[in-house]
This record gives structure tokens, sequence and C-alpha cells, in this order.
């Protein structure tokens, strides 16, 4: 049965084959959707199906590959249980004991951010927190990962400078402090730019929240901001390439409002905490109205009524198509137990927002869409969700692999004294390594009052009040290395990981979960699919290894510009618990210590940052990687940490070995020096010992008391530990090899005053 | 005793301040709604951080006409201690019960980061004496940048309303100023945290003596 003609003329055309690929369909989905329908869509109709289809909704390119994550632990018995799965709801939620769990999740805004780096980033953060505050956790943290291109453009210092501020404005005002992140500058994220925003929440088990909508007869309540016409049609856009025509899409990209956020926040949690009145919840991000009707109907096996008269809209004239498919922020759908309005009615009048009951929950399974008093959209709810179309894509190793993995050392000899002792400044110096504090500063990283390891340390730590004098201590790290990615995207996933859960050991912590935002190109193209392919496995392995279930994450493709594609950037967040507070462990030292390298020196040059910076060469293959060994060593370091003998624990990672070494002297207010000595244990190739980006190390700075322990301990283990040096007071860097026969020694205050400078003296300039 | 920390629909240091008043110091505190048009038999009334209206118009401008605020006012005219804390430093300047404004910092960015100040000697517990010589205490803010004219100034001056200066200026504030108080001695306002340095992992514990400070504070006798 055809529905009747759309009271808005505009909407009454003939689907022709130019709108159905406008709508980034493919002429096998439109088939797919007339026998869905039984009919011809109507207009919007189309626009439905093309947001729920878009990858951004649907998965419909990754889907098949991302079976292979863990969902939940491997032992049922071990702690920290999956409590809500990936893909069920808005994010995933994990038992952190005592009745109390963790929610969260990452997720993309890149090519919002890409034409608007202010709106686009402002509105990743508002985007990530409702969907944690949807499942009615109390959101207590925020980090980020962000990639930009090289510092030296000008675009990019654009870009950056906007997205910092857009996190920043958002974040701020709200309220969450944002505890840590990553941020990498590389050539080939010019013009598209990524920007992961995470969001963690804390809740009770009881107070788990669905997005089902369920029970017929129950109302159906939209809260929050006003409809208007901006962020029409997000999803879609988000799952295309970025071209030259990408500005004239600006009104694609939404307009945040966090002190809207503020409201709906409190007011959803406050609703939520009375029992038995909210039936099913579900925020209105990407594809807003329409992702969350259907979405509601379809997890709750229900049909849904609604009626856009009803629809607070901040513009006159607005047509189905553009209610359905705005994206306007700070919006919820809301299910509520019948009887009980009056009561959710109270809590959004308090808090001076919208609460207005749009539709209904139905029988059968129908989504029906009404405006001036008729239908102007029916299609079954699940369908929309269900039999979104899935692509099993080609996939083609690109021969720059092979080229990589071939490249013949040899032709690099191994550099003298003098350049060995300006790398590190050059690598001090360059944006990706250098100090993010001016990033940082920006955030308000210390509200809520529970941050205990600010931003800038391998993870950040944040004490969370759970009410009644008690706490949880919880870590978090994100990670994702687009060059190791670039020539091995499996080992490039597995390093990832295995980075981040090293980050998370040196703070003390025992990773829980992952999320992922896994950041391609257009799948499409099978050399782009091969690099989401092969990192998706390795991730999926490193998970296996460490039994890290994936709780939820976000896929963004077509990451490309009219001139390049970005690396692959697999961008991994861990979130840990410490148990008590006095494990928490920094990267710093105190003074009067002695280092330990744990797994070895390093061997291996590929893919490294030295290369980068000395070479402007990304050649070699990425760094071995043996997960059962990193795994032992990330429990001896949580191990020697518990025992009370490790007063500061850096992992090698970005720079190797002599990096990790200087950042650990730049503790807060005074600059510590070393001697070293590594003349025993130096393989063939100097450069790859000081530099090289060799996998599963972890330099350790424990009292001089305790230096035997650690050692004879590390024996007992079977864990390779090398006695390094010792920390001094005064600020000189020093470090004995065997092949030049002397020290290569550097003022340790200049390095600092490299390694603090490179941003600011850029991003500062008027 | 008993402390009322004002809450607005955007505050968000609100749960900080009842935390460092009663969970460390101990001293009873609640939260209070803004529309609220009294403020019971609370002691001591603390304007908290936040963004209180989304800070779009100047901050604290509509604040400063919430129901609550008549009472605040009453409560301060009585000689009651009253503390701004950041976005309550700027509602309180808005409401006119401490002179001067606060505008955007000179960097034209937020700043979130610990600071060292330069404590003045100002009232019997605002002190050298009871607070040290400096102290160390967290600000978080876009628009910190104390603004007041010459007259107003001198005036602080003469009557030793300023209770800290910044030693390393971070947003450009009129002689340093990171906090005052007014002529009468029982309203305070101050752009750095308190609330945020009250335990050991945080970035200072000075939060907690300039609290106690406050708690300790009542209308001087001859102003």
């Amino acid at each position: 049965m055809s529905l009747p003609p759309n009271p808005d003329p505009v909407l009454n055309v003939a689907i022709t084959p130019e709108l159905v690929q406008k709508h980034g369909l493919t002429p096998e989905e439109y088939e797919h959707i007339k026998e869905i329908l039984g009919r011809e869509p109507n207009l919007t109709e189309l626009g439905i199906f093309s947001v729920m289809w878009s990858e951004h909704c649907s998965y419909k390119n990754s889907r098949p590959l991302l079976k292979g994550f863990p969902t939940q632990k491997a032992d049922p018995d071990a702690p920290n249980q999956v409590l809500v799965k990936a893909g069920e709801e808005n994010a995933g939620v994990v038992d952190i004991g005592d009745g109390w769990a963790v929610c969260f999740k990452i997720e993309s805004h890149n090519h919002p951010s890409a034409v608007e780096p202010f709106e686009g980033a402002a509105t990743g953060v508002g985007g990530i927190i409702r969907d944690i505050f949807t499942m009615g956790a109390r959101p207590v943290l925020l980090t980020n990962s962000l990639r930009f291109g090289d510092l030296s453009s000008k675009q990019t210092q654009r870009l950056f400078r906007g997205v910092v501020h857009g996190i920043a404005h958002y974040g701020n005002c709200i309220g969450i402090p944002n505890i840590g992140g990553d941020i990498y500058f590389d050539a080939c994220y010019e013009g598209n730019p990524l920007v992961n925003a995470l969001c963690l929440g804390v809740l009770r088990h009881e107070d788990i929240k669905r997005g089902a909508a369920s029970g017929v007869g129950n109302p159906v309540y939209y809260v929050g901001a006003d409809t208007g016409r901006d962020g029409l049609g997000g999803a879609s856009f988000a799952s295309k390439e970025l071209s030259e025509e990408s500005q004239a899409d600006r009104p694609a990209v939404q307009k945040g409002d966090p002190f809207m956020e503020k409201l709906l926040l409190e007011a959803c949690l406050e609703m939520m905490a009375r029992e038995g009145l909210v039936v099913g919840i579900q925020d209105m991000g990407a594809a807003g109205l329409t992702c969350s009707t259907c979405e509601t109907a379809a997890r709750g096996d229900a049909g849904i009524e609604i009626e856009l008269d009803k629809v607070p809209q901040r513009e006159t004239g607005m047509n189905s198509y553009e209610i359905m498919l705005s994206e306007s922020q700070e919006r919820m759908l809301v299910i509520v137990a019948k009887g009980r309005e009056k009561e959710l009615e109270a809590v959004f009048e308090k808090w001076d927002l919208h609460a207005v009951q749009v539709g209904t929950v139905t029988e059968g399974t129908d989504m029906v869409v009404n405006q001036h008093g008729q239908p102007v959209a029916k299609m079954p709810a699940a369908k929309l969700t269900d039999e979104a179309p899935i692509y099993h894509r080609e996939s083609q190793e690109p021969a720059r692999i092979a080229e990589a993995k071939n490249y013949d050392f040899s032709r690099l000899p191994v550099a003298g004294m003098e350049t060995l002792g300006e790398a590190l400044f050059e690598l001090l110096g360059h944006p990706t390594i250098a100090q993010k504090r001016w990033v940082w500063r920006q955030y308000d990283h210390m509200v809520m009052t529970g941050t205990v390891v600010e931003p800038g340390s391998d993870a950040g730590v944040a004490r969370i009040r759970l009410g009644e004098g008690k706490h949880a201590y919880i870590a978090i790290a994100n990670d994702c290395n687009n060059r190791f990615c670039a020539v091995n995207p499996y080992k490039g996933g597995l390093i990832a990981m295995a980075e981040c859960a090293r980050n998370l050991a040196c703070s003390g912590a025992r990773p829980i979960a992952m999320t992922n935002n896994l950041n391609f190109g257009n799948p499409t193209k099978p050399e782009s699919f091969y690099f989401l392919k092969e990192s998706v496995r390795g991730l999926a392995e490193a998970c296996t290894v460490f039994d890290l279930p994936v709780v939820g994450g976000n896929v963004s493709l077509y990451n490309e510009s009219p001139t390049v594609a970005i690396d692959p950037t697999p961008v991994v967040s861990l979130v840990g618990v410490i148990d008590r507070e006095a494990d928490i462990t920094k990267q710093t030292v105190k003074g009067g210590e002695a280092f330990i390298l744990l797994g070895g020196i390093p061997t291996e040059l590929g893919a490294s940052y030295y290369l980068k910076v000395m070479h402007d060469l990304l050649a070699g293959d990425a760094p071995e990687v043996d997960l059962d060994a990193e795994a032992k060593v990330h429990d001896f370091v949580r191990l020697q940490i518990g025992k009370g003998r490790i007063s500061a624990a850096h992992d090698i990672s970005e720079g190797g070995l002599t990096v990790a070494l200087a950042e650990m002297l730049f503790a807060d207010g005074k600059t510590f020096g070393a001697d070293i000595d590594i003349s025993e244990i130096e393989p063939d190739r100097l450069d790859a010992a000081l530099y090289g980006e060799s996998q599963g190390r972890i330099i350790v700075a424990v009292p001089a008391k305790d230096e035997g322990k650690v050692l004879s301990d590390a024996e007992k283990f079977n864990i390779d530990a090398e006695p390094l040096g010792k920390v001094m007071d005064e600020p000189w860097l020093s470090i004995r090899t065997e092949s030049l026969d002397d020290c290569l020694v550097w003022d340790a205050e200049e390095l600092r005053k490299t390694w603090e400078r490179a941003i600011p003296d850029v991003m500062e300039r008027k | 005793m008993e402390v009322a920390v004002i809450q607005f629909p955007g505050s968000n240091c609100d749960m900080d301040a009842i935390h460092a008043v009663k969970d460390v110091i101990g001293v009873e505190a609640r939260l209070l709604w803004h529309k609220e048009t009294s403020l019971g038999n609370a002691d001591a009334v603390i304007v908290p951080g936040g963004f209180s209206y989304g800070d779009y118009l100047r901050c604290g401008a509509i604040a400063k006409v919430s129901p609550i605020m008549a009472a605040v006012k009453a409560f301060a005219g009585s000689g009651g201690p009253v503390i701004g804390i950041c976005n309550g430093f700027q509602i309180l300047c808005e409401s006119g019960l401490l002179p001067g404004a606060l505008v955007m910092n000179t960097g034209l960015e937020f700043i979130c980061d610990t600071q060292e100040l330069a404590v003045q000697n100002s009232t019997e517990h605002f002190c050298k004496a009871s607070l040290g010589e400096t102290i160390r205490l967290p600000i978080a803010h876009g628009e910190g940048n104390y603004r007041i004219d010459e007259a107003g100034l001198a005036q602080l001056e003469a009557n030793k309303q300023i209770l800290f200066r910044y030693a390393s200026n971070p947003n450009g504030a009129i002689g340093d100023i990171a906090g005052i108080r007014n002529e009468a001695g029982n309203v305070f306002g101050m752009m750095p945290h308190p609330e945020r340095a009250v335990e050991g992992f945080m970035p200072s514990t000075d939060g907690e003596k300039v609290l106690r400070a406050f708690l300790r504070s009542r209308k001087l006798a001859a102003a």
C-alpha cells in the first residue's frame, strides 16, 4: 500500500537512480529497499534508509571483520565480566566489583572536524557523553585521540587549534575532566584530521538502562533541545570521502550546546534514578530521530508511531525529511512507563527542558511517522537495522608493504656521535613526542577532583567517588602508531594493543576491557580494505591473548582527502583498574633511583620515529611482537609495584630508549640527570639501541635499596632485566656505549626546553 | 555548622565543594537548588564554579537573577560569610556583592593549571600568619581576568580587600589579583579553586587552609 503524497510538495518527487546515488545507496540496495517495503519508497523513506544503511550506522563494510573480536572474557570466573556487550546498546558495560560497573566507548568525529574543526570536535565530545549517560552511567572522564598533518602547515595549525578549542569548550562547560589521550602529527592526516573522543561513566549494575521500546501503549517522549536543520544526513556525510565540495556540506556539521547537554545529563540521570519510570532510552546521535526510533523499536521487538507535529522545532516549515534526518544535538528519546508521564515531565521542568510526548509504542513491528494528520513514512523497524547490507570486500596487499619490509638497513650506516646526539633533540622536538601541555592545559583536567595522574603520563588515572567514602581508581590509555600500521597493519594492530596494555601496567593498572576506533580509507578499494582487515586481525588476536573483551567502538571509513588516504589508524583504548591508591605509578623519577630495563635492549629500527625525523623515511618492518612475553613483563611490573619497589615506570615507544629515559627525568618542578651505561648489552646497531622502538620494553626506576631484589625477582620470572644506571641530581643525561668507546652526553635542561617548547613555539605565534 | 552550596543548572564544581567541606574538613554541607528562595539555617554559603547558564552571555549575568540570589544578598548583608569560587566569583561580581568584573583571559584560551599565589594580609583569617606567605592552588577558567577602575583598585588596596595575587599572572588580571573580599570582610571571591587542593594526591593541600579560613570568617566588627 503506498502512502498519500507528502504535505510538503518538494518531497513528492519520483525516486530516480540519481537520487538513489546521491543518498549513497547502490542500485542493489535500492532494490532491496523496494523488496522490504513491497513498493517504491518515498523521499522521506529513502532518506531514512540511506542514513540507517550508512557505514556509520550499519557497519556494512566492517561487520564481518568485527566478528573476530572477543566480546566477553574467556574465563567466566575472572573478575571484570562484561555486563553489556559490544553492539547490544549505545555503549558496553564492564563490572568493576562491589556492584559497580564502568561504561565506556570511543567514537569518531573526523569528517565534521575536517570541515569545521571547532564544532566538529565539540559535538564529537557531546555525542560520546550522551552515549554514556544513556546507559544510566554518570560520565566521569574523557580522553581523546587526535591525528593531524605536519604541524608546520598553516592548515594543520588551524585545524589543531580549532579541534582543541572545541573539545575544551564542550568538556569544560559540562564539567567532565579530560584526563588523557594521544596526538600524532603526520603528513598523511593533512586535510583529514582524526578526532576520536572517549567518555567513561560509572554506574551500579542494577541501574543499567536499555535502548528498547517495549510495552504496547507506553508513551514515547522527546527530551532536550529543539530540532533544526543542522547536521542533515551527518551519518551519510561521514560515510564518504572528503572532497573539494565537502565545504559545501557544512550544514551536515552539527552545532553543539554543552550547557544544554549538561541540563540533559542531569535531568536524565535524575529521571533514571526513579525506579521503573524509564522503560527505554536512546540518544539522538547519528541519524537523529530516525535511528533512535527504529533502533529502540527493533530492540524491543515492537512497533513505534510518532507524530512529527509534536517534535519541538526551532525553525519553521521543516518537512518530514528534514525532521527525520536532522542531527541537531542534545536530544534524547525516552520510553516511559504509562501512567507516570507527570513524574517525568516534572523532572524536565525542574531543569527547564522540553519533555514532549511524540509517539507511542505500538503493536506489530512497524515504524510509522505521521505529519499533519497523515503517514509520511512507514516501514518495518527491525528490517532497517537487521537487514542492512553486509559487504565482504576484496582485499589486496599494497606493494608498499613488501617494499618497506625488504628495506636493506645496510644502506643506512650507523650515525656518528654528533648525529646520534642531535637525534635526541630532533625527536623530543617532534610534535608527536613533544610535551602536549599546550593542549591539555586548555582542558579542565581537574574538575571532579579525582585526577591522580594528569595527562602526559603513560596513562591517565582518576579516583572516582562512589559515595560513603568508597573510591574506585580507573586508569585509561589510548594508543595507535600509524607508522607501524602503514608498513604492517597486522603487527600494527598487535602493537597498538600491546602498547596500550603496557601503558596501563606502567601506571600500576590491570586492564579490563577495550574499545576501539577504526579509522581507515575507502573500503571499496582493495588496498584500503587490506589495511582494515589486517589491523582488525591483529587487534583481535591481542584481545584474545590478553583476554580483554571489546565492549564497543566505532568505525570511520572513507578517511581520504582529494590527495591522500590516511595511514591505517586503529585507535585502541584500554580501561584498567588499580586496587590500591599506593599502586598508582607515574613516569617521572623522584631522585636517588636506579634504572632497570625490562624486556631487553631494543634492536630494531623499522618504521621508527628516528627514521622519520633523521631520514624522512618510512621503511623496514614493524618491530617483532611477542604477546606472551609482553603479558609477562606487564605482570612483573604490576607485581613489583604492588611490593612498593617501583617509583616510576615508562614504556619504550616513539623515540626509543633514549627518549623514554629523558622523559622520565622531566619531573614536576625539577629536571634530573642520569648516568647510563649500555656498553655491556649493546647490539650491532647503536642507533637501534638508542632510538629503535622494539616492543615489550619497560624502564623502571627503583629505589637503590630495591635494585637487587627487583633484579633477582626478574631472574626468577625469567624476565630479561638489565641494570642501566642511576638517576643523578645534576641535570646531565649521559650514556656510555661500547661502539663509540665514549659517552653521549646531553644537558637535560636543554632537552626539556626543546620538548616543552616545540608545540607552544608554533601555536603561540600570533 | 552547616554550609549551603548553591547549585545553578550549569554548576559543575558543586559536588567537589561538598566533598571538600564535608568529607575532608568534616563540616556539614548540602546542595541548594537555585530556584529556592531561602537559605534555611545555613551558616555559610559557597557559590561554586562551573558554567551556571552556559556563560553564553556574560559569566554570571543570568545567575545573578536566579531566585536564590536575593536570599544570598540578604544573608551577606547581615554579615553571613559567602564565598564565590571561579564562576561563583563571577556571579558575585555580577550581583554587586563584590566590586569589579572578570573578562576573557588575555591569551584568549581556557587555562587549567596550578598557580602560585602570594597571600595578602587581608583579614584575621585570610593572612600570611594563617595561610603562609605563598600557597599553590589550581585555576581553571577562560574568563578570569579581573578588571576594576582605578578608583576601585585604590579602594581595594586601601581597605586591604585583596586576598591573593598571582606570582606569575596567567590571565592579565589587574594588579595580579586572584581573589578579593568585600569591604565588610564577609564576602569573598577567588578564581583559584581551593576545593581542588584538599587531599594528598591533588596538586596541593593549601585549599583546605583557605576553606577553613573562610569557614571561620564573620563580618568584621569595624570595617
